[in-house]
C-alpha cells in the first residue's frame, strides 16, 4: 500500500554501506558531489555560525543586565549586536534549512539520485565558506558596528572593515543563488515517475518557493552592497546627500531584498511544519492545495511589501498606504497555514516525541509572532512601535519561534535518517521545555519594553526599564542551556545512540523508503510513486494492512 | 480616557493623538488575544484529546479539505485586517498633517545631541520647550547620519534624514516633562542621544518666547560648578567625554585644565578658558592628537552663561 513497500526498497535485516562510509578520507568529503555529504558539511558550518551568533546574543544580553557598562564598552556592544545580526541572518538562518536539511532530503523526497547540478552544489558550499571566512576576517580585523542593515550614510562614513563585511554578504549571496537555482531545476526535472506536482511533499513546495525568491531577490542585495562598497571607496554619491544622493534610497534597495529574505527564512520552516504535523498525527494534511499555493502566494507578494519597514523614514504617505495594504495581504497565506496545521491535529493520533514538541512550539510562537505583526503593519500604531524592542520581540518570535524551532524540529526528525542513530528522547524533551521557557521569558518581556518606549540597539537605558531587561537576560541563559544540552545529546547519539530503522517515525514520504543512513545513490532503483505523501492508514479505512 | 500614569503596555497619554493611537492599539491587542487563545486552546485540546496511547493507534478521520471552513478562515481574517489597515491609515494621516496654526520648531539632529531652533531666533540643546494645549510642528533634519525623533508619551516618531526635512506634530495636554529618544541607530552614543520635552503653561511659554530666553539658559543664583555638572549630562557632553579618564570618542576631561595638549598638525596648546570655549564653538580648529574630528559645533545652541558654567565644571575636574 505505501510507496516504499511497493518499490521494495528497504531490504530488511541487511544494512548496506551508507553514504557516510562509501568513501574514506577527508578529501572524499571536501570534494564530494553527493548532496547528502554536502548537506552534512553545510549542517556543520551553519551550526558553527549559529554558535557564533548565539554567543554574541548571550553577550549582548549580559551587557544589558545593568544600566551603563556591565561587561563591555559601547563600541564593543555595537559591534556585538551587529555580529549577532549578521551571523544569524546571512550565515545561519538563510542557508540553514535549505542548504543543510534541504540539501540532504530534497533529492530523497523526490526519489532522485542527487540534485540536478551536483558540482554547482559543491561550489555553493565552498562559496559559502569563502563568505564566512571573509566575515570572520572582518570581525577579527576590528569588527563592524553598522547593524546588519548597513544603513547609509552611517555605513558609508564610519571607520572599520565595512567593505570587507559587505563583500562577505555579497559572496554569501552567490551561494544562496546557486542553491536556489539548483533546487528549482531539481524539482522540475528530477521527480521520480508518478511524483506529480500534486504529490510533492509540502516541504518541497516550500523549498521551491524559497528558491524562486533566492534567485530573484538576492541579485538586488548584491547590487546594493556593491554600490555601498563603491560609495565608501570611491565616493560615487548614490546615497550621500552632500553629493546629490539619497540615503533613503539605500533603505529601499536593502529592503527590496531583505523583506523577501524574511520569507527565504520562514518558508522552509513552514515546509518542515507540514511534514512534522502530519507524521506525528498520522494524518493527511488539512488543505494540501491551500498550503502549497499559499507558499507561492507568499513568494510573489513578498516582493511588494518592503516599504513597511519605512513608514517613518520620510517615504511618501501614499507609498506607505500601498505597502501597508499589501502587507496585510501577505499575512493571509501565513494565517491559512496556521489554521491548516491546527486542523490537521483534529482526530489524529498525536505522538509527542521531540520533533513534534518543536512543531507545537512553532505553532504557538509563530502565531504570536504573526499576530504582533499586525501592530507593525498598521501605519498608525507602527509610528509608536517602530525601532523599539516591540519590533525586536516580533521578529524573534517569527525568526526564532518560527524558523529556528522548525529547523531544530527538522533536525531531530531527519537526524536518524542522516546518521542512522536515535538520540536520547528524555534529554531532548528537557531541552525543548528549557527552550520554551527561556524563549518566552526572554522575548515576551521585550514586547512590554518596546510598547512602553524602549528603543532598540541601545547600549544603555533609563532606570524604569532595568527590571524587564534583567528578566529578559535571565531567559537567554535557559535558551543557552537548552542548546548546550542538545549539542551534547546529539553528539553522544552518534556513538551511543540506538540504531535507527529506515522509518522510525512511520512517515510516508520517500526519504523514509531507503535505509538509514541512505546508500550513496539513495535508492537501488528509482521508485515509482502512486499516491500523495501523507496517505496514512486511518480507522476510517478499516484496520491497517501490514 | 487620558491616562497620565501609563498602562501595563503603554506609556502615559500626554498628547492629543495618544488616546486615538492607543484605541487602535487596544483593538489590535484584543484581536491578537482572541486569535491566540483560539489557536492555543484548539491545539492543546487536540493534543490532549487525540494523544497517541498505543503504538498502533491510527487517526480516526481522513478529512483533508472543507471548502466552507477554509473560505471562512480566509475571508474573516481578511476583513479584520482591512479594518486594521483603514483605521491605521486614517490615524497615520491625522498624525502626518499638522493643523495650519501649529507653532513650528526645527529639530537639528547630530551625533549625539538634539538642537532645537525656534521662530524667535533662539536655539536650545537637548531641551525642547513647547506650550501646553497648542499644536506644535517639528521640522526635522540631520547634520550627519540618520537619527529618529521619538517621544513615547506623545506617540510620535520620525526619522531625521540628512538633506531633507521630515515632520511630526503633537499637542501636549499638560505642563510637564517627557523623554526624547533617538530611535535610529547612529553610532557609539546612540543610547546617550537623549533629550527632554519641557511643556510649559501657554502664557509662560508666550512670555519666554517674546523675551527670547528659556529657563535653564541662565544660571542666576546657582553655583556654576554644580550647574556645569548638570549641563555636562543634560547637553550630552558625557556621550563623548568621560570625567574619569576613560577614553571615549573624544578625550577625557579629567584633570585636563591647565595641561599642555598635543594638537594634530600644529603646536601644543595649553588648556585654558579660551581653548575650551573655542572647542565648543569651533571644535575642529585645534584637535587633540589621536582623536577624530568628530565634534559638531554648539555655536548658538549654548548661551554664554552655560559655557561659563561648563568651563567652571571642567576646571573642577582634578
Amino acid at each position: 500500500m505505501s510507496s516504499m513497500t511497493q518499490a521494495g526498497l528497504v531490504h530488511e535485516g541487511e544494512q548496506e554501506i551508507s553514504y557516510l562510509r562509501a568513501k574514506k578520507g577527508i578529501w572524499s568529503w571536501l570534494y564530494t558531489i553527493d548532496h547528502k555529504r554536502i548537506g552534512v558539511m553545510y549542517l556543520v558550518a551553519v551550526l558553527l555560525a549559529f554558535l557564533l551568533g548565539g554567543v554574541a546574543a548571550l553577550l549582548v544580553r549580559a551587557e544589558l543586565f545593568t544600566m551603563g557598562k556591565t561587561i563591555m564598552e559601547a563600541d564593543t556592544y555595537n559591534r556585538m549586536f551587529t555580529l549577532h545580526g549578521l551571523a544569524m541572518v546571512f550565515l545561519f538562518i538563510i542557508p540553514g534549512i535549505p542548504a543543510a536539511l534541504g540539501n540532504f532530503v530534497l533529492p530523497l523526497m523526490l526519489g532522485a539520485k542527487d540534485v540536478a547540478f551536483p558540482r554547482l552544489n559543491l561550489a555553493s558550499f565552498w562559496i559559502y565558506c569563502t563568505g564566512m571566512g571573509m566575515a570572520l576576517f572582518a570581525i577579527v580585523s576590528g569588527g563592524v558596528d553598522t547593524g546588519w542593515t548597513f544603513y547609509t550614510p552611517y555605513s558609508a562614513t564610519v571607520s572599520g572593515p565595512v567593505v570587507m563585511m559587505t563583500m562577505a554578504a555579497f559572496v554569501l549571496g552567490f551561494s544562496s543563488i546557486f542553491t536556489g537555482l539548483n533546487f528549482i531545476v531539481t524539482v522540475h526535472k528530477m521527480r521520480a515517475p508518478g511524483m506529480t506536482w500534486g504529490r510533492l511533499p509540502l516541504f518541497i513546495w516550500a523549498i521551491y518557493a524559497t528558491a524562486v525568491i533566492q534567485v530573484m531577490a538576492t541579485p538586488v542585495l548584491a547590487i546594493t552592497l556593491l554600490l555601498l562598497a563603491l560609495e565608501r571607496t570611491m565616493g560615487i554619491g548614490i546615497f550621500d546627500p552632500a553629493l546629490g544622493g539619497d540615503p533613503v534610497l539605500f533603505q529601499h534597495f536593502f529592503w527590496f531584498y531583505s523583506h523577501p529574505a524574511v520569507y527565504i527564512m520562514i518558508l522552509p520552516g513552514m515546509g518542515i511544519m507540514s511534514e512534522l504535523i502530519t507524521t506525528f498525527s498520522r494524518k493527511t494534511i488539512f488543505g494540501y492545495r491551500a498550503i502549497a499555493l499559499s507558499s507561492i502566494a507568499i513568494a510573489v507578494i513578498s516582493f511588494l511589501v518592503w516599504g513597511h519597514h519605512m513608514f517613518v523614514s520620510g517615504q511618501s504617505v501614499y507609498a506607505g498606504m500601498v505597502f501597508s495594504f499589501l502587507t496585510f495581504l501577505v499575512a493571509i497565506p501565513s494565517a491559512i497555514k496556521v489554521f491548516n496545521w491546527t486542523a490537521t491535529l483534529y482526530k489524529g493520533s498525536i505522538d509527542l516525541r521531540a520533533p513534534m514538541q518543536w512543531a507545537l512550539q512553532f505553532l504557538i510562537l509563530f502565531t504570536i509572532g504573526g499576530l504582533t505583526g499586525i501592530f507593525l503593519g498598521t501605519m498608525g500604531t507602527d509610528i509608536h512601535l517602530h525601532d523599539t524592542y516591540f519590533v525586536v520581540a516580533h521578529f524573534h518570535y517569527v525568526m526564532v519561534g518560527g524558523t529556528v524551532t522548525a529547523f531544530i524540529g527538522g533536525l531531530h526528525y531527519w537526524w536518524p535518517k542522516m546518521f542512522g542513530r536515535m538520540y536520547n528522547e528524555k534529554l531532548a524533551t528537557i531541552s525543548s521545555v528549557l527552550f520554551f521557557i527561556g524563549f518566552n521569558v526572554t522575548f515576551f518581556t521585550q514586547f512590554i519594553l518596546g510598547s512602553r518606549g524602549m528603543p532598540r540597539r541601545y547600549y544603555n537605558y533609563v532606570e524604569e526599564f532595568q527590571q524587564l531587561h534583567q528578566i529578559s537576560t535571565v531567559g537567554t541563559w535557559f535558551i543557552g542551556a537548552s542548546f548546550l544540552l542538545m549539542l551534547g545529546y546529539l553528539l553522544a547519539s552518534l556513538r551511543t545512540g540506538a540504531k535507527a530503522g529506515a522509518n522510525p517515525w512511520g512517515a510516508r514520504s520517500l526519504e523514509w523508503a531507503t535505509q538509514s543512513p541512505p546508500i550513496e545513490h539513495n535508492f537501488h532503483e528509482i521508485p515509482t510513486v502512486q499516491e500523495g505523501p501523507y496517505e496514512f492508514p486511518t480507522t476510517v479505512d478499516g484496520p491497517a494492512k501490514a | 480616557m487620558a491616562d497620565t500614569n501609563g498602562s501595563f503596555w503603554l506609556p502615559p497619554q500626554s498628547s492629543t493623538v495618544a488616546a486615538a493611537s492607543d484605541s487602535l492599539f487596544d483593538f489590535i491587542y484584543w484581536l491578537n488575544v482572541i486569535f491566540f487563545v483560539g489557536i492555543t486552546v484548539a491545539t492543546v485540546y487536540f493534543v490532549v484529546r487525540y494523544r497517541r496511547k498505543s503504538d498502533d493507534q491510527l487517526a480516526t478521520s481522513k478529512v483533508a479539505h472543507n471548502t466552507v471552513i477554509e473560505a471562512a478562515w480566509t475571508f474573516i481574517p481578511l476583513v479584520l485586517l482591512v479594518v486594521c489597515f483603514a483605521w491605521g491609515f486614517r490615524l497615520f494621516l491625522h498624525q502626518s498633517v499638522a493643523p495650519g496654526d501649529a507653532l513650528q520648531i526645527e529639530v537639528r539632529a547630530q551625533q549625539w545631541s538634539w538642537g532645537f531652533a525656534y521662530g524667535n531666533g533662539t536655539q536650545t540643546l537637548n531641551e525642547l520647550y513647547v506650550p501646553a494645549g497648542r499644536p506644535v510642528k517639528m521640522l526635522i533634519s540631520s547634520k550627519d547620519v540618520l537619527h529618529s525623533f521619538f517621544v513615547p508619551d506623545f506617540r510620535v516618531k520620525a526619522d531625521a534624514v540628512p538633506g531633507r526635512y521630515t515632520s511630526v506634530w503633537f499637542e501636549a495636554m499638560e505642563p510637564g516633562e517627557h523623554q526624547i529618544y533617538c530611535t535610529e541607530y547612529c553610532g557609539t552614543s546612540h543610547s546617550g542621544m537623549l533629550g527632554t520635552v519641557k511643556v510649559l503653561p501657554a502664557d509662560e511659554f508666550d512670555k519666554m518666547y517674546k523675551q527670547g530666553m528659556w529657563p535653564g539658559q541662565t544660571g542666576a543664583g546657582r553655583d556654576p560648578v554644580e550647574w556645569g555638572a548638570e549641563l555636562f549630562t543634560s547637553k550630552t557632553c558625557n556621550a563623548c567625554h568621560s570625567v574619569d579618564g576613560t577614553r571615549l570618542v573624544g578625550p577625557s576631561l579629567k584633570g585636563v585644565f591647565g595641561k599642555q595638549e598635543p594638537i594634530t598638525g600644529g603646536p601644543a596648546v595649553a588648556v585654558d578658558e579660551n581653548y575650551i570655549r573655542e572647542s565648543i564653538m569651533d571644535p575642529n580648529a585645534k584637535i587633540v592628537e589621536g582623536y577624530p574630528p568628530a565634534m559638531p559645533s554648539f555655536k548658538g545652541q549654548l548661551t554664554d552663561d552655560q559655557i561659563s558654567a561648563l568651563i567652571a565644571y571642567i576646571k573642577s575636574l582634578k
